[in-house]
C-alpha cells in the first residue's frame, strides 16, 4: 500500500520537476549548447599557414578570411540560393496549405497529410539521386521536352548566364528545383497550422465590415498566417544554407556554405574556418529573424 | 392613371403592416409604420441537411426599432441574424433589407454590421485599426478614418485605448470596441449576436443600459439575439420568441409577458403557472388554457386551500411550490411575507384579470 516515492514527490513537488527535467536539461546544456560553444570557440582559432596545424590562440584572423573573394562569393551564392528557395517554397506552399486548412475535410485531409509527409519517409539521398536522373541530359524532362518540340525552352533556360549550365542537373536551376522539392513539406506544414488557427469569425467580421474576399485575404488571413510562413522559411532558409549534399550531387562545382564547411573541416583540416562559416549561417538567420520581427511578422502570435 | 397608381402606392405604404407570421402561428395586432421595414423576412427557411434551422419565418422589423430575437440555443435565432448579415443564404423564401431584396448579396455588399458573440476583433491590429477597418476598406484616407475611429471610441468611452491591442483589454472593453467597429460604418441595421453573453452580471446590466441609450441616440435599427429573457424584456421595443426554427410569438415585452400565447412562451419568458381550462373556469377565469404569473397570486385568509410542498428562498422574493386540487402552483412572494414551512396549508387568491388566455397548452 505504501508508496514512499510518490508520497515524497507529493510533499516536494519541486523534486519531481527536478528529476524529470534533469536528463533533458543535461542534454540541452551539455550536448546541444556545449557543442555549439565548442564550435564558436574553434572559430576564434586559426590555422598556421606553414604547419597546417590549428593554433589555439584567440584571433580574428579566421573571420578575416571569410572576406577573401572566394569565400565571400560562397556566402553570397548560398544566401541568394536560400532566399530563392524560400520564396519559391512559400509561393507554392501557401495555396496548398490554404486548401488543406480551410477546405479539406475528413478523407481529403488525411490524403493531404499523407501526400505531404510521404516523401519525408524515404531517404533523402535516394530522392536527390532520383532527381539527378530526372534532370540529366538523358533524363525524363529533356525527353518530354524534346517529344513536345520544346527542347528550345530548356536550351534557353540553360543558356542564361550564371544560373544555366551544360544540363539541368549541372546547373543552379537544377539545384534550386531539388532544394524546393526537398524542403517544401517544411513550409507547408507550419503555414497550414497557422491558417487553421485563424478563427473563421474573423473572416466573417472582415466581410461584414465590407472587405471583399481578396481584401480579407490581404488584411486578415495573410497577416495572421505570416508567423507560419516565417516559421516555414526558417526551415527552408537554414536547411538550404547548411546543406552540402544537394549542391554536391545536383549542380555545378561551385561551393555553397555547407560544402565549404565539409571541405574545410575534411580535406584541408581547417576547422576554424569551417566553424567560422557555420557562425556566418547562424548570424544570417539571426538577422533574418530580427528583420522579420521588426516587420511585425510575430504580432499575431 | 398615374395619380391612381400613386394613390394606391401611398395607401399600400401607409398600411404597411408590421406583423409576424409563423407557420401555423398567429397574426399580431397590426402596428402601422409609415416606411418600408428595415428588415423583412418572407417565408424564410434555412435547412442544414435535413434540419430546419429556420422554418418558414416571416417577420418585419421597423426602422429605428430595437428588436430582440429571444430563444433557447438551437432555436434558429442566430441563424436568422446570419441570414440578415449574409453569412448564410436562405434555402427558400426571401429577405429584404430596406426594401431591397438581398438574395445572392454577399456580406460585404450589405449595409448592415454585426457585433459578434465573441467580438471577433482582429488580434494583429490595434484597437484604433480595428475600429477604422471598415473605413479603410472603403478607401477613406488615413486622417479622416482616424478621426472617425477616435470619435467612435469616444462614444463607447474608450477614447484613450486606440493604440492598445485587443488582447490588452478586458471583456467589457472588447465588447465596446466591437460595437464601435460596427457603428463607425454607420450601418442601417446593427446586428448583435448575444453580445453580452460573456460578461459578468454587473457589467452586463451596465452594458444593457448603455446599448439601449446608444440605440435611442443613434436611431439605428438594432437586431439583438439573446437567450436571456430579462435582457430581451428590458432592452427591446419588440421581442420575437423563437423555438425550433419558428417564431412562437412576437410583440412588445409587456404583451409577451402579460399575454403569453403558448406554454413555451409562458415558461420561457419568466415563469408561469399554466392552467387547464377546467381549473381556470372553476376559479374565475375563462374556459381555456391560461397562464397565471406567480407574482399575481396572493396568500389571503380566504380562497383556494393548498399545501406548501417546497420553499425556495431567492433573496428579494421567495418562491413557494404548492398543490391545490391536484394542480401544482408556483407563488412568488416578497421574502419578508414568508413565515411558513413545508407542509403548511394556506389559502390562495388572485384577481380574475390575472388569467392570461392562451391558444393551447
Amino acid at each position: 500500500m505504501a508508496s514512499p516515492i510518490s508520497d515524497t514527490f507529493y510533499r516536494k513537488p519541486g523534486l519531481l520537476t527536478a528529476v524529470l527535467l534533469a536528463p533533458p536539461i543535461f542534454w540541452l546544456v551539455v550536448v546541444y549548447l556545449g557543442s555549439l560553444a565548442a564550435l564558436l570557440l574553434q572559430s576564434f582559432y586559426a590555422l598556421d599557414d606553414f604547419s597546417g596545424l590549428v593554433v589555439h590562440d584567440f584571433t580574428l584572423v579566421t573571420y578575416g578570411h571569410l572576406f577573401d573573394e572566394a569565400n565571400r562569393e560562397i556566402i553570397i551564392r548560398t544566401v541568394i540560393m536560400a532566399s530563392a528557395v524560400t520564396v519559391a517554397c512559400a509561393i507554392i506552399a501557401f495555396p496548398i496549405a490554404y486548401y488543406a486548412a480551410r477546405f479539406a475535410r475528413g478523407k481529403m485531409k488525411a490524403l493531404f497529410y499523407l501526400a505531404i509527409m510521404m516523401p519525408l519517409w524515404s531517404s533523402y539521398l535516394v530522392k536527390i539521386y532520383a532527381w539527378k536522373l530526372i534532370l540529366a541530359k538523358e533524363g525524363i524532362i529533356t525527353w518530354v521536352a524534346t517529344s513536345l518540340h520544346g527542347q528550345w525552352l530548356i536550351d534557353a533556360l540553360l543558356s542564361i548566364p550564371s544560373i544555366g549550365g551544360s544540363s539541368l542537373s549541372f546547373s543552379y536551376i537544377g539545384t534550386f528545383l531539388v532544394f524546393v522539392y526537398i524542403w517544401i513539406p517544411y513550409m507547408i506544414l507550419p503555414i497550414q497550422s497557422s491558417l487553421e488557427r485563424v478563427p473563421s469569425n474573423l473572416i466573417e467580421a472582415s466581410a461584414d465590415l465590407g472587405a471583399k474576399p481578396s481584401q480579407s485575404f490581404r488584411t486578415v488571413i495573410f497577416p495572421l498566417a505570416l508567423p507560419g510562413v516565417i516559421a516555414g522559411s526558417i526551415f527552408t532558409f537554414s536547411l538550404t544554407l547548411g546543406d552540402y549534399i544537394v549542391p554536391q550531387i545536383v549542380g555545378n562545382s561551385r561551393l555553397m556554405i555547407g560544402q565549404a564547411v565539409y571541405t574545410f573541416q575534411g580535406t584541408s583540416g581547417d576547422i576554424p574556418l569551417a566553424a567560422a562559416f557555420t557562425v556566418v549561417a547562424m548570424i544570417i538567420m539571426g538577422i533574418y529573424l530580427m528583420v522579420a520581427k521588426r516587420m511585425g511578422a510575430f504580432d499575431a502570435l | 392613371m398615374r395619380s391612381l397608381f400613386a394613390m394606391v402606392e401611398r395607401l399600400r405604404c401607409s398600411s404597411g403592416q408590421v406583423t409576424f407570421r409563423s407557420k401555423g402561428g398567429h397574426s399580431d395586432r397590426p402596428i402601422f409604420v409609415p416606411m418600408t421595414s428595415a428588415v423583412s423576412f418572407q417565408s424564410v427557411s434555412r435547412l442544414f441537411g435535413t434540419v430546419r434551422a429556420v422554418d418558414n419565418v416571416s417577420l418585419d422589423i421597423a426602422q429605428g426599432e430595437f428588436f430582440a430575437m429571444l430563444g433557447p440555443s438551437g432555436s434558429g435565432k442566430t441563424t436568422c441574424l446570419r441570414l440578415i448579415a449574409g453569412f448564410e443564404q436562405p434555402s427558400s423564401g426571401s429577405i429584404s433589407i430596406f426594401g431591397k431584396a438581398s438574395e445572392g448579396l454577399p456580406p460585404y455588399k450589405r449595409n448592415v454590421n454585426t457585433v459578434f458573440q465573441d467580438y471577433a476583433l482582429f488580434p494583429h491590429m490595434t484597437v484604433g485599426q480595428n475600429v477604422a477597418y471598415g473605413l479603410m476598406i472603403k478607401g477613406m484616407n488615413r486622417a479622416d478614418r482616424e478621426a472617425k475611429a477616435t470619435a467612435a471610441l469616444d462614444m463607447v468611452k474608450l477614447k484613450d485605448y486606440g493604440t492598445r491591442r485587443p488582447s490588452q483589454l478586458s471583456g467589457g472593453q472588447r465588447q465596446r470596441v466591437a460595437l464601435a467597429r460596427a457603428l463607425v460604418n454607420e450601418p442601417k441595421v446593427l446586428l448583435l449576436d448575444e453580445p453580452l453573453g460573456a460578461l459578468d452580471l454587473k457589467l452586463r446590466e451596465q452594458m444593457q443600459e448603455e446599448l439601449k441609450h446608444l440605440q435611442k441616440q443613434l436611431g439605428i435599427t438594432f437586431v439583438f439575439v439573446t437567450h436571456d429573457q430579462g435582457e430581451a424584456l428590458s432592452m427591446a421595443d419588440r421581442v420575437a420568441i423563437f423555438n425550433e426554427g419558428k417564431i412562437v410569438q412576437a410583440g412588445t415585452p409587456k404583451e409577451i409577458y402579460e399575454h403569453p400565447r403558448t406554454k413555451f412562451a409562458a415558461d420561457f419568458v419568466g415563469s408561469s403557472n399554466v392552467l387547464s381550462p377546467e381549473f381556470c373556469k372553476k376559479h374565475g377565469g375563462p374556459n381555456s388554457w391560461c397562464s397565471l404569473r406567480p407574482e399575481k397570486i396572493r396568500i389571503t385568509d380566504t380562497g383556494l386551500l393548498s399545501e406548501i410542498t417546497s420553499i425556495n428562498y431567492q433573496g428579494a422574493t421567495t418562491r413557494l411550490a404548492l398543490i391545490a386540487e391536484g394542480t401544482r402552483l408556483i407563488v412568488a412572494l416578497p421574502a419578508t411575507e414568508v413565515n411558513f414551512k413545508i407542509g403548511d396549508y394556506v389559502r390562495l387568491n388572485w384577481s380574475n384579470e390575472s388569467f392570461a388566455k392562451m391558444d393551447n397548452a
